[in-house]
């Protein structure tokens, strides 16, 4: 996968394939979604009836000029398919390479008789069970029903770690093309065959089902009005160049007005919206529509997950904090035998952080013979039973604190303190029990991930503001999030508390995106704006999300914003490049027109094109080659940067607005030069 | 000339310092707050309303606005018709002037009708004082308030919403529409207390330098040849006020201000340019008092002025440096070019009166535009081909309006974010109006003059144009130009009595009108229903020099594409012929 990334723009086959479908897409059928470039198609036919004409009749000049114009406008129609085409096989790539690992994969699947049957992955309708041995290669997408197993995800996240998936919980998720590395599974397939998200992405990406975007759709509506007013202006010159007696040639017309029309944008708009969703997927997210990618550049509100999100998965021990008269190795000793046996996180660090501070030779534990208490949530404790009776217990506070007092005894003030400070920290106090008297407290600490809180100041500076959501109690909630820089919080979340945040944004007009994995995200998760659902989830929260991250990664939603900043910036950029490219096409091609019967307009051609036919050539030759010069940056998006909204539209006014006025008369200039070393 | 250089940037001076309190004045009228002249007003409008059985406080929404505007615009065509039609044997017609022809009256009837004033006829010799009183000077009136109205109307829409609003909002109401104020309230208050209380102040100054205000005929006197000279009078100071107070711009007499009469010295002349632009400039700044953004009126005044000034200068420095091909005949030009210009007013005051009058609709002319150098004709055609630039009473911020949203549009997308215009997502919809208004200006002016141009060229029988060649064309560009852009002026030079220019002008001219008023008030009626976004550190904020720049850009582009072509052809072929 990431070899997959770093590629170039254009690869062999890919620019193959995009070469066949130029030509396909000059179907007029096709090429009438977009208003502009039908334009130049029907001005490109024109000049090729105006070519065959002025072959042997005089007074629309010669039969190489026109026939140059002619070739011009068709490689100007071929290079706006180009950029179309090579978009869509880029997109079509990066898909294909994920839909490749699962494709002809045999599935072992349940017969109503409950027998195994070897049948093709690819004849596995939605509903079937299918059952995955260690070593196996799961044949489709699915949710298990039955087992637990780890699975090997890298050929999807390119992450090497296995995960475990089982039954029943927030992770019940299979994903085709993924291997089972250990235990067995039963697996109900959630999609037809070719119903997966992966597929619908495709679909998207090919065209067949691609909608236009609200934006596009605005967009498109402003370049078909400009369109429309380079139709008047072109229209009416005739009479007005019969009155000034200065007849002009249809193809000086054509040009002009191939000229005028936003081209450039009108070429590359598809392209841009293509390469959007190809970003996306890039980042290994499915959109399930374009307009969701769009909608993420203008979120304001973020709702993220604390665990995985803001802090490193789990707690951490960090520190002990034994009562008074109790040592400290003594009391690391009785933590460390709480969790030797326990497998949670929580547990591990204890274990991790006491072997690391012991001395050396008082690590070694007698164990024999001691059975394990395990937590449940009545007791909201676990622990060791020693084979000499001892019973020690490691628990949240208020339980340990109950079973202390039945037993009799206190509960010790430094201890008591020592919770308090801990709680006021952020962290989790583990209070730790020998025999139901109390020992000390171990502080549990949130790891917040290196480098997050410039992530939220990257996007306040957005205007995204970042809330967090977790179960800890508003104090840790509060430190954690003054900690990692988020600029809300909801503590204690209970599922409904999210979907009730995500209406109040949205009351006030706030567009909401989360992340979520669980049956009872899906709601918030339809809810939501953008719902952005990980693939190792529930299939009631993929299908309620419009986004299916395949790397289960919570910060994906930063990145998905800037990936629909980009997409809008590149559209708005491009579409004020090719307006103001006119200025210099005008100062080109109208003393062209008009030179050979109104000689003194000579005044007007600024750049001394040498002659009328070259000045019209080099214009739209122009008009013709920026195009591929953009598809570029169109694929790849105008970089976007978080410095105020009028910054950046002055950074993008100097760059594209006034480079766009400048740019064509130094092209069309050089143009000129080279054309007519060959005239 | 420097002291004539010096008038004139002392009267634009003078103008911004009178519109911003003047702003401030209008903003109170309209948000129904205290004034001095309540006392004498309040019971006036009171009567009115009752009379007419008119509820001023009901709360009407952007459709509403239209129709009832609609309606009385319908009702006054009609009765101009009428008039026009029989003002023969109607009363007040000391000089015996005969009724209008059918399409002379219907250019009139609609040219006063939409604050345009175009005029194919001589005052003088084509109306009786009864037709001046009741039917221009009424127009000149109304048809400026309706503009104000319906731009009190977009200052409404812009402002934040009311709970009730909020409150059908969030019960999820079909088909509410947001009430935008009242429509005859804002029309009525826009007669009364503000071209009313003008009027006089500017009609007393008038007549105390001797424009005529009586009922009597004509004069008569000897001249020093012995020849018998008549005199045209009559009600004059009152109309020609209002005509520049409303940016009406229709003359009493056929020479409109370049009459003696109408216009009779340097302090009149001054008086005028700046009755004609206070309250097109005051509506900038009464949007920041009533929406309370200041900013957001300092930023639209700058493009504007910025605009204005970009046409100005270079006109009046064209017109100083006299005409060359009169120089070459060893002529003395140190007073500029003053063909076609009144001694009394000198070349500066007269280049900057051309372009007031130009980009603000009003259309009224203090010398010959027909005679100006071709780039300063070049400037005159521009400042309507914008349209956007101060503009006429009320309709100044409308035009501008249409290029607000498509500048959001497009500055939006390329700060990455949905375009958002005051809180208010713009969308497909609005983008969709803005550019059929954008689109609209140029359809006119340039299929008009393609007609005409086609006319010329193959019917010959009929003289429709008295100059050949780019100054031809520039005339009848001029003509469709001053037509669209609801402007009145005249480049003049064509036989413009005829009925191809009665009937195809007076097409234009309603299109000309009626569709930039519809199109914003569309999009302002759209937008003002819509959820209010809270403002982020994302949203791209309007009131920035940035955004003004954006606007400028937009404006200059889409002007500069449309007419490029046309323009080359007439006066910028002139210019280079000219000064080769």
């Amino acid at each position: 996968m990431s070899t997959q990334k770093s590629t170039s723009l254009f690869q062999g086959d890919m620019v193959k394939e995009a070469l066949g479908q130029s030509i396909a897409k000059l179907n007029p059928k096709t090429m009438f979604r977009n208003p502009v470039m039908f334009t130049v198609e029907i001005g490109t036919a024109i000049m090729l009836v105006v070519a065959i004409y002025s072959f042997g009749n005089k007074g629309q000049g010669s039969f190489g000029y026109n026939l140059a114009v002619f070739l011009i406008l068709f490689i100007t129609l071929l290079f706006a398919n180009f950029a179309e085409a090579i978009a869509e096989a880029r997109g079509k790539a990066q898909a294909n390479s994920l839909r490749k690992t699962r494709e002809e994969t045999p599935a072992k699947m349940l017969d109503a008789g409950g027998n195994i049957v070897i049948i093709s992955s690819s004849k596995l309708q939605k509903g079937d069970v299918f059952v995955c041995d260690a070593g196996d290669t799961i044949p489709t997408d699915g949710e298990i029903i039955e087992g637990i197993a780890t699975i090997d995800e890298s050929a999807i996240t390119g992450e090497s770690a296995p995960v475990i998936r089982e039954s029943g919980g927030d992770k019940s998720s299979v994903t085709g093309g993924t291997k089972v590395l250990s235990d067995q599974i039963k697996v109900q397939v959630t999609n037809g065959p070719g119903e997966s998200f992966l597929d619908k992405m495709i679909a998207l990406v090919e065209g067949a089902s691609r909608q236009k975007t609200p934006n596009e759709i605005a967009l498109t509506i402003l370049l078909a009005g400009f369109t429309l007013v380079f139709i008047i202006v072109c229209v009416t010159l005739k009479p007005f160049a019969d009155f000034a007696n200065t007849p002009i040639t249809i193809a000086a017309f054509i040009s002009l007005f191939v000229c005028l029309i936003p081209t450039t944008i009108g070429g590359l708009l598809s392209a841009i919206g293509i390469a959007g969703m190809d970003r996306a997927l890039r980042a290994n997210v499915i959109t399930k529509s374009g307009k969701a990618v769009e909608t993420a550049g203008d979120l304001d509100v973020l709702l993220l997950d604390k665990t995985g999100t803001i802090t490193i998965g789990n707690r951490k021990a960090t520190k002990f904090y034994p009562t008074a008269g109790v040592t400290a190795i003594e009391f690391m000793q009785l933590s460390l035998l709480t969790s030797i046996p326990d497998e949670t996180p929580e547990g591990k660090s204890i274990v991790e952080l006491a072997n690391e501070l012991l001395p050396i030779g008082t690590t070694a534990l007698n164990t024999d013979g001691a059975t394990f208490i395990k937590f449940t949530a009545e007791t909201r404790s676990s622990g060791m039973q020693l084979a000499n009776g001892d019973k020690i217990l490691k628990g949240a506070f208020d339980s340990m604190k109950k079973i202390a007092e039945a037993a009799g005894n206190t509960m010790p003030t430094d201890t008591a303190e020592a919770v308090n400070l801990i709680a006021t920290n952020g962290g989790t106090p583990l209070v730790v029990t020998a025999n139901h008297s109390i020992k000390g407290v171990i502080e549990l600490q949130d790891i917040i991930k290196p480098g997050i809180s410039e992530r939220f100041d990257r996007l306040r500076k957005m205007g995204v503001k970042t809330v967090m959501v977790t179960g800890d109690n508003p104090l840790t909630a509060k430190f954690i999030a003054e900690k990692a820089g988020v600029d809300d919080y909801i503590a204690e979340a209970k599922p409904e508390d999210k979907m009730n945040y995500i209406k109040a944004e949205q009351a006030l007009g706030k567009l909401v995106a989360m992340m979520g994995d669980g049956t009872n995200d899906a709601p918030a998760l339809a809810q939501a704006d953008v719902g952005v659902a990980m693939n190792s989830g529930t299939a009631a929260a993929k299908e309620a999300g419009n986004m299916v991250d395949l790397d289960n990664d919570p910060t994906k939603l930063i990145e998905i914003v800037e990936i629909g900043k980009q997409l809008l910036m590149t559209r708005g950029t491009l579409t004020t490049f090719s307006i103001a490219n006119d200025v210099a096409k005008y100062f080109a091609i109208v003393p062209a027109l008009f030179m050979a019967a109104i000689p003194a307009l000579n005044g007007l051609n600024v750049m001394h094109l040498s002659s009328p036919e070259s000045a019209i050539l080099s214009a739209i030759i122009f008009n013709a080659i920026i195009i591929p010069i953009l598809i570029p940056l169109a694929l790849k998006g105008v970089a976007y940067k978080p410095i105020g909204a009028s910054a950046l539209l002055r950074r993008n006014l100097i760059i594209y607005g006034l480079g766009g006025l400048i740019a064509p008369f130094i092209g069309i200039k050089l143009i000129d030069m080279a054309i007519t070393l060959f005239l | 000339m420097n002291s004539q250089l010096l008038a004139v940037a002392l009267t634009f001076l003078t103008t911004i310092l009178l519109a911003i309190p003047f702003g401030k004045y209008i903003a109170k009228i309209y948000g129904g707050q205290k004034t001095l002249l309540d006392p004498i007003f309040t019971p006036i409008e009171k009567l009115i309303f009752r009379f007419s059985g008119i509820n001023a406080s009901k709360q009407m929404n952007w459709k509403q606005h239209l129709k009832a505007m609609l309606t009385i615009n319908f009702l006054w065509f009609f009765l101009g018709m009428f008039l026009l039609m029989n003002q023969g044997w109607l009363p007040f017609n000391p000089d015996g002037n005969p009724s209008m022809s059918p399409d002379l009256a219907f250019n009139t009837a609609i040219s006063f009708l939409i604050n345009c004033n175009l005029q194919h006829y001589s005052g003088e010799t084509g109306m009786s004082y009864f037709i001046q009183i009741f039917f221009v000077t009424f127009l000149q009136f109304v048809s400026a308030a309706t503009g104000l109205a319906l731009a009190a109307m977009i200052f409404k829409s812009l402002s934040p919403k009311k709970q009730e609003d909020k409150d059908a909002e969030n019960e999820n109401k079909i088909g509410y529409l947001r009430g935008l104020g009242n429509f005859y309230n804002y029309f009525l208050k826009s007669c009364t207390r503000i071209l009313l209380p003008l009027s006089v102040v500017v009609a007393a100054i008038l007549l105390f330098n001797g424009t005529p205000m009586n009922t009597e005929g004509k004069d008569q006197f000897t001249s020093l040849e012995g020849d018998t000279v008549n005199v045209s009078r009559g009600p004059a100071a009152a109309m020609i006020a209002i005509k520049h107070i409303g940016t009406n711009g229709g003359g009493y007499f056929g020479a409109n201000s370049a009459h003696p009469l109408e216009n009779p010295n340097f302090l009149t002349n001054t008086v005028e340019i700046i009755a004609q632009m206070i309250i097109p400039l005051a509506m900038i700044f009464a949007l920041g008092y009533f929406i309370n953004r200041k900013k957001l009126s300092w930023m639209i005044f700058s493009v504007m002025t910025i605009g204005f000034l970009l046409l100005t200068i270079p006109t009046i420095l064209t017109e100083i440096g006299g005409n060359p091909a009169i120089s070459r005949m060893g002529i003395n030009q140190s007073a500029g070019a003053m063909e076609g210009k009144e001694v009394r007013f000198g070349t500066p005051a007269s280049a900057y009166w051309s372009i007031a009058t130009t980009v603000i609709s009003t259309g009224s002319v203090n010398a010959m535009h027909d005679s100006t150098m071709p780039l300063s004709g070049m400037m005159q055609m521009l400042a309507m081909m914008t349209n956007a630039f101060y503009g006429g009473c009320g309709v100044g911020i409308l035009n501008f309006y249409i290029y607000i949203i498509i500048a959001v549009f497009i500055s939006g997308l390329m700060v990455g974010r949905t375009p958002e215009f005051m809180g208010k997502k713009v969308e497909a919809r609005e983008v969709k109006i803005a550019m059929i208004v954008a689109l609209f200006h140029p359809f006119l002016i340039l299929v008009g003059t393609a007609l005409a141009s086609y006319g010329i060229m193959n019917i010959k029988d009929i003289a429709w144009l008295n100059n050949p060649g780019f100054h031809g064309f520039s005339e009848m560009l001029y003509e469709y130009t001053s037509s669209a852009a609801n402007n009145g002026s005249g480049f003049e030079g064509l036989g413009d009595n005829t009925p191809w220019w009665n009937i195809s002008t007076g097409i234009v001219l309603i299109m000309g009108r009626f569709i930039p008023i519809i199109g914003p008030l569309a999009i302002a009626g759209l937008l003002a229903n819509k959820k209010e976004i809270p403002e982020s550190a994302g949203t791209l904020k309007t009131d920035t020099s940035t955004f003004g720049l954006m606007i400028f850009a937009v404006i200059f582009l889409i002007t500069a594409l449309s007419f490029f072509p046309a323009l080359t052809l007439g006066p910028i072929a002139e210019y280079f012929t000219l000064y080769k």
